[in-house]
């Protein structure tokens, strides 16, 4: 078995992911200003950060479209698909967040909370490049299944899908926390002013439920796929492997989450913390488990 | 006993809870949805040690270091089954109450659904304006002079259409549809209950044993031949059906192009022939890392490989006392690896710890290290060390350790004598007059895995229905339409029951389709 890895093409891959933090960094800027502007009590400077807006969401599609060329040619550089270690699955993963959130601005007002996804993208790549990067690597052969195309591809979805969701549910948080909505200091009474200016309270809501049961049907699917490639690869299809462990929590606490939206007492602002507890997890998982638990799923790459 | 049964009469003579009234409002509060959602997320948290410490069940090597390491708290850790996180008896006490308050919640529920599937859908509100999507529509009858429309027929004919169960009722219609909602959570459920059934049935009658095979050597499927195996409560040994498996060769390709990539493996492939008797025509095939052998009641993973130096070892007159390739252990991704050679059948016993380097390279230090991990100048260092080596008690022994507690090192370390040097088939002479060492040839090994488990089918199966009845319960919208004519017109209102996003705009559509059903009688009678 032989297998030609391009080098210079991962330098050129590279390159466009410092590009698309670039883009990303003025989206982030822009998108910030704008709020920023809202909450001026001209109404003149209001009307005008309309505009800002509009560039930030173009600004943002450039640094998306630079993202994904740099994400295919790391892909094309390995000759194979671009997510079999921590620095890969970071960069792809942080593309579906950008992609994602670009759809649903079409389909429905999500606007809020592009300052925040713009900035939590910019994280992401700034943390794979800085502390998972690795040179490209061949696949080591218990990857070497299209189980890694399946069950990969859906877990990237999966978080994409509970991150936006994530970002909603705090948005939700800040709108309803009492410190905001009781606060006399003039920059919290701005930042409620802003929030105002969003969907209702029961829109973001209901707009977090529908991006979670996507990611919790996502989810769903990963674990299963799991099992399936681990009966393949390591003789079980269920060990309670670390990262196994935290499929498992993490299915548990979205399983409670949509629980509670069917309870009294636990819609709102706990099913909210829920959301929001079960991407923390999430993180947790793909930082903590990945770099410090003992396991089978060791792909970070990093010595 | 009559303790308890006056504690029992203290009890009942409660006059404001009965004891069937508390066991009921137990089974109600253990029931409740609430009940479930704290009992799953007590489960995700009870879930969370099992990441956290090293479990008997995915990692045993771990425990014992852990106990090693921290001898003080190991033990009470042990206590409360923190090592075995996932068999515990507060982890199971969760998910059995979890299953049982799920049970509580289904079996009732499905009842009540089996009737809603039967039952027509509930008369329509006196006023549309309380539900939470309405709109009233002023139809131009009047003002074309027309025939009065019956907008409550064309909307039994449209709902239907649609997929809404319909029913007229004077001048109004009842439509509901998306039954499939409850009926795929509550497919949702009970293949939980499967998936849990078929884990522990399959569980009890699964197996799964480990076989390291050298190039060249057998595997014949019986219980002597494993080096361990973990077996189900119900396995017995007729569940081995009979096969043999011969490695014939083991290839590795490791890269040498890459210059980011040099030494990292590429594929494994182990070279089998299997038999099902004795006397069979051998089949051949290829064992790899994602692909499993299947032989009759059981499949065969590779789960790991490594080097097996032959060595040959005389004593002082020449006769042979060891002939054999044992497996070495790897230590690192270039393959340095460490075995041991056990000599009991001379009159001094006599073990040796050896290191064996594919590529061999000096460190700055001196000391040895591999390079590459394929043999390309291969080496070998022999520690020799002589003494009683306890096989003579029966007490089982590691093959890959040796306990130098009681024996004497007469070459390497601080013996004296400088640890042995064999190079691909040099000879040397052993310390202490024990005779000669020979490094006759490098074979590799395999470590397979052999493992039957018949109830994954039934996990998977379960598992896909579980899928697809959340999905279908997520995604199907179970909503209720109202048509009733008025005397301006017609109103349309729609209740959702659970999330449904597009409850207006079903309303807002119903009504335009109703507007138009309507147009085309207009435009015949001019």
């Amino acid at each position: 078995m032989v297998i030609v890895l391009n080098e210079g093409l991962s330098q050129i891959s590279l390159i466009f992911i410092y590009a698309a933090m670039a883009f990303y960094t003025g989206a982030f800027l822009t998108f910030a200003s704008h709020l920023s502007r809202l909450a001026s009590e001209k109404k003149k400077v209001r009307t005008s950060a309309t505009k800002l807006e509009r560039a930030a969401i173009v600004v943002l599609a450039i640094g998306f479209a630079m993202h994904l060329v740099g994400v295919l040619l790391r892909g094309v550089a390995a000759s194979r698909v671009p997510w079999a270690n921590m620095y890969e699955f970071s960069i792809t993963g942080a593309l579906f967040v950008v992609m994602i959130y670009l759809v649903a601005l079409k389909i429905k007002d999500v606007r809020l909370i592009a300052t925040f996804v713009s900035g939590f993208v910019i994280l992401i790549l700034g943390a794979a490049t800085s502390i998972f990067y690795v040179e490209v690597k061949s696949l080591m052969p218990a990857l070497q299944s299209y189980w890694l195309v399946i069950h990969v591809t859906v877990a990237i979805l999966a978080t994409a899908f509970f991150n936006i969701a994530a970002a909603l549910s705090i948005a939700y948080l800040l709108k309803t926390a009492s410190w905001v909505q009781n606060s006399k200091r003039k920059v919290i009474s701005n930042l409620r002013r802003v929030l105002d200016l969003f969907p209702s309270m029961e829109t973001i809501e209901r707009l977090a439920y529908r991006f979670n049961i996507i990611g919790f049907i996502l989810w769903s699917f990963t674990l299963i796929a799991g099992a399936i490639w681990a009966e393949r690869a390591w003789h079980r299809y269920w060990g309670w492997d670390t990262k196994e462990v935290w499929t498992f929590i993490i299915w548990t606490i979205y399983a409670g989450y949509l629980h509670a939206n069917a309870t009294r007492g636990w819609t709102g602002k706990r099913s909210a913390w829920l959301s929001v507890i079960g991407f923390l997890a999430i993180l947790f998982n793909f930082t903590v488990v990945n770099l410090f638990f003992k396991g089978l799923h060791v792909y970070s790459g990093l010595k | 006993m009559v303790i308890s049964s006056s504690r029992y009469d203290a009890e009942i003579a409660r006059p404001e809870m009965s004891f069937s009234g508390w066991a009921r409002w137990t089974w109600r509060q253990l029931t409740s949805m609430r009940t479930a959602l704290i009992l799953l997320l007590l489960l995700a948290i009870a879930a969370v040690p099992g990441s956290v410490f090293p479990q008997r069940s995915a990692d045993p090597n771990g425990v014992t270091q852990y106990f090693d390491n921290y001898p003080d708290i190991a033990p009470a850790l042990d206590a409360i089954q923190l090592f075995d996180v996932y068999t515990s008896s507060w982890f199971s006490a969760i998910y059995i109450l979890l299953f049982i308050s799920l049970i509580g919640c289904v079996v009732p529920r499905t009842g009540v659904h089996w009737k809603a599937l039967r039952s027509i859908p509930p008369a329509a509100p006196k006023l549309f304006s309380r539900m939470p999507a309405s709109i009233s529509v002023q139809s131009s009858s009047k003002a074309t002079g027309s025939k009065k429309n019956d907008f409550a027929e064309l909307a039994e004919k449209l709902l239907r259409k649609q997929g809404y169960r319909v029913v007229r009722n004077g001048r109004a219609v009842s439509a509901e549809r998306g039954y499939l909602r409850e009926t795929g959570n509550l497919i949702f459920h009970f293949s939980l209950i499967g998936v849990l059934a078929a884990v522990g049935i399959g569980g009890g009658t699964s197996f799964s044993g480990q076989r390291v095979l050298v190039e060249g050597e057998t595997f014949v499927n019986n219980l002597a031949s494993y080096d361990s195996l973990s077996p189900g409560t119900f396995f017995n040994e007729t569940m081995l059906r009979p096969f043999s498996v011969s490695l014939d060769k083991f290839e590795v390709d490791f890269d040498l192009k890459n210059r980011t990539n040099v030494g990292t493996p590429l594929d494994f492939r182990a070279f089998v022939s299997t038999r099902l008797s004795p006397d069979a025509e051998a089949d051949r095939s290829v064992i790899r890392v994602n692909q499993p052998l299947e032989m009759p009641g059981a499949n065969l993973y590779l789960t790991g490989n490594g080097y097996a130096p032959h060595i040959t070892i005389r004593d002082a007159d020449g006769n042979v006392t060891f002939a054999g390739a044992n497996p070495f252990l790897p230590q690192d991704t270039s393959y340095t690896s460490l075995g041991v050679i056990k000599v009991p059948d001379v009159e001094r016993q006599f073990g040796i710890i050896a290191f064996f380097y594919p590529t061999v390279d000096t460190l700055a230090s001196g000391a040895l290290t591999s390079i590459y991990p394929a043999p390309i100048d291969p080496l070998l260092t022999l520690n020799v060390y002589e003494g009683d080596l306890g096989l003579d008690k029966g007490v089982p022994q590691n093959v890959y350790a040796l306990d130098t507690s009681t024996m004497k090192q007469v070459a390497g370390g601080k013996s004296g004598v400088k640890g042995l040097r064999l190079q691909l088939g040099q000879t040397a002479d052993l310390p202490a007059g024990l005779g000669s060492v020979t490094f006759d040839s490098i074979k590799r090994f395999a470590s397979l895995d052999v493992s039957y488990n018949p109830g994954g089918l039934w996990v998977l199966i379960f598992a896909l229905l579980a899928l697809a009845g959340v999905t279908t319960s997520l995604m199907v919208p179970r909503r209720r339409v109202w048509v009733r004519n008025t005397d301006e017109g017609f109103e349309v209102a729609a209740l959702a029951r659970g999330d449904d996003p597009v409850l207006e705009k079903i309303v807002v559509e119903v009504a335009s389709e109703l507007k138009q059903a309507a147009a085309p009688k207009k435009t015949r009678k001019k």
